[in-house]
């Protein structure tokens, strides 16, 4: 059992942590969750006094922290950091094996283990025990990083967005692999994301945190029922309210408001530059006065562009569009009709309010698909 | 031709000097690295006071040779021992700065996991630190070796022996002999040195880390 | 005081011709072993074994072919100068990211456009760097020159060692020490601002 006790921290005048009382039994999976920079990581360095509180208390089966030797309380704790952090100079058999060591376990138990862990996630020791983390992929090594955090079996685990850098394939096979693994080994697990299919997937309770506060504690359903916050509410929003595009909506309810855009002024080369960057293949074009124009891809670019020209020269004027307050019906059966693969949606003084993609209509469906399974 | 003879004629004398030489390089250079790791490792710890030593070992990095040796001349006199001394001083100042940086260089995300499964700080020095920075060090050592060889002729101007004595005795008395039976040896030593220890490096570094060295 | 501001001058003089040099010729192996990789491990290979010779066997063996004087001197320096802007030139070069290179492909420029427009560009702050490493380094090389009669600071600092002169070695080590300072600060701040300009 994990409790916080008017835990708060402080850095300098920025309050990180505000007063955050909480209490995880022991065999839960806990999933903390929140916008970027709310304070999940520090959440979870608290509790093995990587960081330490000021003032507040953490209980660990009701014994405070703060009385405990940190490195043997680390030792006791499983720790998957955010950035994996598996030592390249060691093996994955060396990787797995250094909690045991660092306790001293005799060396054919810690080959045992290091056996028993690897059949766990169907990676055999004969063929990569003596590989070096460089050898792996990234799928591979977080499955070794979370094989590290289990090797001493402790009761609890931490884990920091474990599966953050991950293809949405391995990701998905590795949640299920944890959770598969929690329910096996009846471990306590505190798992910080911001990803809220993965707190639904894995959580048995779900604390949500915004400005260092934890706005509300609640299982899965709970939440999905009764958020108590517009925040919570627009984490979740795609699962309770998005069940396609339902009769009488438009289409600015629909958009994703993120959109790249460059000016008709810009270069070639920076225009590539800038949607390398992104991880897009188009943007939209627009004028001085933020009119839109049409839209340019890199395909177009690097067949015809030539370096240094104006990216104006090279503009696509057959993109759909379609009016912001438009029926969002029509605009995806539009979408859906054409070859192409997203809709820009105007405000009524043709500025650019949003972009509907092929890939963001279809994540809609299939979530109000799976939502519904689920609850 | 010419060449082969004269080696030959020449050979105990200068393998003499050869000797002396190895001697030099090997002993300054051992002493330096004794001094230069223990030294980077502490500087790490206190960030403040490393930004000003190794701005000051970069500055004494700019003095010339021959100035270095004048002043232990003037300071120390004629001898071996005062060049050993100037050849130590010098060969700290590479290994120094491979050592600091290689450790400071080593990402949070190995320390801080190292810390966070229960690493105490002497553990994760040297299960962790040491070892990602154990490169770098070497090649501070490579480079440090490859100056002193250098730094070592020059200091047949002060008394040291060694190989310098040849090309300095070549230089004052224009014999070109003298100064090949100097200056070839010093060349083929400063190789073999970097070469040595460039495999040393080689082995030393396990196989997760070669590819990215 | 005259001797001094003459020396110096010399001292610098040298240093910089050969400097001039040594970029042109290193800059040109630079992009030769970035264009042809099998010719570009031998070019860095023999600038490395040059690098390790010891400078005052470098300096009388180079004496012997080319006697006593500034040219000998320059030769030396443009030799030892040549490992460390090469090696700055080709890994420059190496690193740039593969989708800038696809680009400028992309809208049809040739290797050498390439290279004069887009590549060396963005070289330049890496190749400064190397620059200025060889520059500090020649300056205390440069010293060395009174050896194999070539004017410059050495022939201050010499006379100073031989009368076992502390005051005399220092005016002739100060300058030197003083100008390479400069030198790192100011190329160090001029890489900075490039770098700026290019990121
Ligand atoms: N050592 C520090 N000094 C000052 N501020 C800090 C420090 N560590 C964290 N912070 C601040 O505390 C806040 C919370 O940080 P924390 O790492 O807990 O966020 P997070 O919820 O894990 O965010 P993310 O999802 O981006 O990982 C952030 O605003 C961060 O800038
Ligand atoms: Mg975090």
């Amino acid at each position: 059992m994990i409790e916080f006790r008017n835990v708060t921290k402080r850095y300098g005048a920025v309050t990180v942590l505000d007063d955050v009382s909480f209490t995880i039994p022991s065999g839960q999976f806990a999933v903390v969750i929140g916008p970027s920079g709310c304070g999940k990581t520090t959440t979870l360095r608290t509790i093995n006094r990587l960081i330490e509180p000021q003032p507040g208390t953490v209980f660990i089966d009701g014994e405070d922290v703060m009385d405990q030797d940190p490195v043997q309380l680390r030792r006791r704790i499983g720790y998957v950091i955010q950035q994996i952090g598996l030592f390249p100079n060691m093996t994955v058999e060396e990787n797995i094996s250094v909690v045991p060591k660092l306790l001293k376990y005799p060396k054919d138990a810690c080959a045992t283990i290091t056996h028993e862990l690897l059949t766990l996630v169907d990676m055999p020791y004969e063929a990569y025990a003596h590989k070096y983390p460089s050898e792996l992929s990234g799928g591979q090594q977080q499955r070794i990083g979370v094989l590290r955090a289990l090797a001493a079996s402790p009761p609890i685990v931490l884990m920091d967005e474990p599966f953050g850098a991950l293809d949405p394939v391995t990701r998905e096979s590795l949640q299920e692999e944890i959770k598969r693994i929690q329910r096996k080994l009846k471990k306590t697990i505190v798992f910080v994301t911001h990803d809220m299919d993965e707190a639904l997937r894995l959580a048995d309770v779900i604390i949500f945190m915004d400005g260092g506060k934890i706005l509300q504690m609640a299982t899965p359903e709970e939440m999905l029922h009764k958020p108590q916050a517009p925040i919570i509410k627009s984490f979740l929003g795609r699962h309770i309210e998005e069940s396609g595009a339902k009769e009488g909506m438009k289409a600015q309810e629909f958009m994703k408001r993120r959109v790249h855009t460059v000016l008709e002024s810009a270069k070639t080369l920076e225009s590539i530059e800038r949607m390398r960057k992104r991880e897009v293949n188009s943007l939209v074009v627009v004028d001085d006065d933020d009119h839109y124009l049409g839209t340019v891809s890199i395909e177009t670019i690097k067949a015809k562009g030539k370096a240094g020209r104006a990216i104006g020269e090279y503009i696509d004027t057959t993109t759909l569009t379609v009016n912001r307050h438009d029926d969002a019906k029509e605009a995806l059966d539009k979408l859906l009709a054409s070859t192409q693969n997203y809709v820009i949606v105007l405000n009524d003084d043709r500025t650019v309010a949003g972009i509907i993609t092929r890939t963001s209509t279809a994540k809609a469906m299939g979530q109000a698909l799976w939502g519904e399974i689920e609850s | 031709m010419k060449l082969i003879t004269l080696f030959l004629t020449n050979g105990p004398a200068i393998g003499q000097s050869l000797a002396v030489h190895i001697m030099l390089v090997i002993v300054s250079v051992s002493l330096g690295t004794i001094i230069a790791v223990p030294l980077g490792i502490a500087l790490t710890r206190t960030k403040r006071i490393a930004l000003i030593v190794l701005a000051t070992a970069s500055a004494v990095q700019t003095i010339p040779g021959l100035v270095m040796l004048g002043f232990a001349l003037v300071l120390l006199g004629i001898g071996r021992a005062p060049a050993l001394a100037v050849l130590t001083i010098y060969s700290i100042l590479p290994v120094l700065h491979n050592t600091y940086t290689g450790i400071t260089e080593v990402l949070p995300a190995y320390t801080d996991a190292a810390t966070g499964i229960g690493m105490t700080a002497m553990q994760t020095l040297f299960k962790v630190e040491l070892p990602l920075a154990l490169g770098a060090i070497i090649s501070g050592i490579r480079v440090s070796a490859v100056y002193i060889v250098s730094w070592a002729t020059l200091a047949g101007m002060i008394g040291a022996g060694g190989l310098g004595d040849w090309i300095w005795t070549g230089l004052a008395t224009y014999n070109t002999d003298y100064i090949l039976l100097g200056a070839v040896p010093a060349a083929i030593l400063a190789f073999l040195f970097s070469a040595a220890i460039g495999a040393l490096q080689r082995i030393l570094t396990p196989r997760g880390l070669r590819r990215r060295a | 005081m005259r001797e001094l501001l003459n020396a110096t001058g010399e001292h610098l003089l040298i240093v910089f011709f050969s400097m001039v040099a040594a970029s042109a010729i290193a800059i040109a192996l630079g992009v030769l072993a970035y264009w042809k990789r099998r010719l570009g491990s031998v070019i860095i290979a023999l600038a490395e074994i040059v690098q390790t010779i010891p400078s005052l066997a470098l300096l009388a063996l180079l004496m012997i072919v080319f006697g006593l004087g500034d040219v000998t001197m320059g030769i030396a320096l443009i030799l030892y100068a040549l490992l460390p802007i090469i090696r700055n030139t080709h890994t420059a070069l190496i690193e740039l990211p593969p989708h800038l290179i696809d680009a400028a492909r992309g809208v049809g420029m040739s290797r050498a456009q390439r290279l004069a427009k887009v590549e060396i560009p963005l070289c330049i702050p890496m190749i400064l760097g190397g620059i200025k490493v060889a520059l500090v380094n020649s300056l205390s090389i440069a010293v060395m020159g009174v050896l194999i009669g070539s004017g410059g600071l050495g022939y201050i600092i010499y006379r100073g060692i031989q009368q076992r002169n502390m005051g005399r070695i220092l005016i002739g080590a100060i300058p030197v020490v003083v100008i390479a300072l400069f030198f790192d600060w100011a190329m160090r701040r001029l890489e900075r601002r490039l770098f700026r300009h290019t990121s």
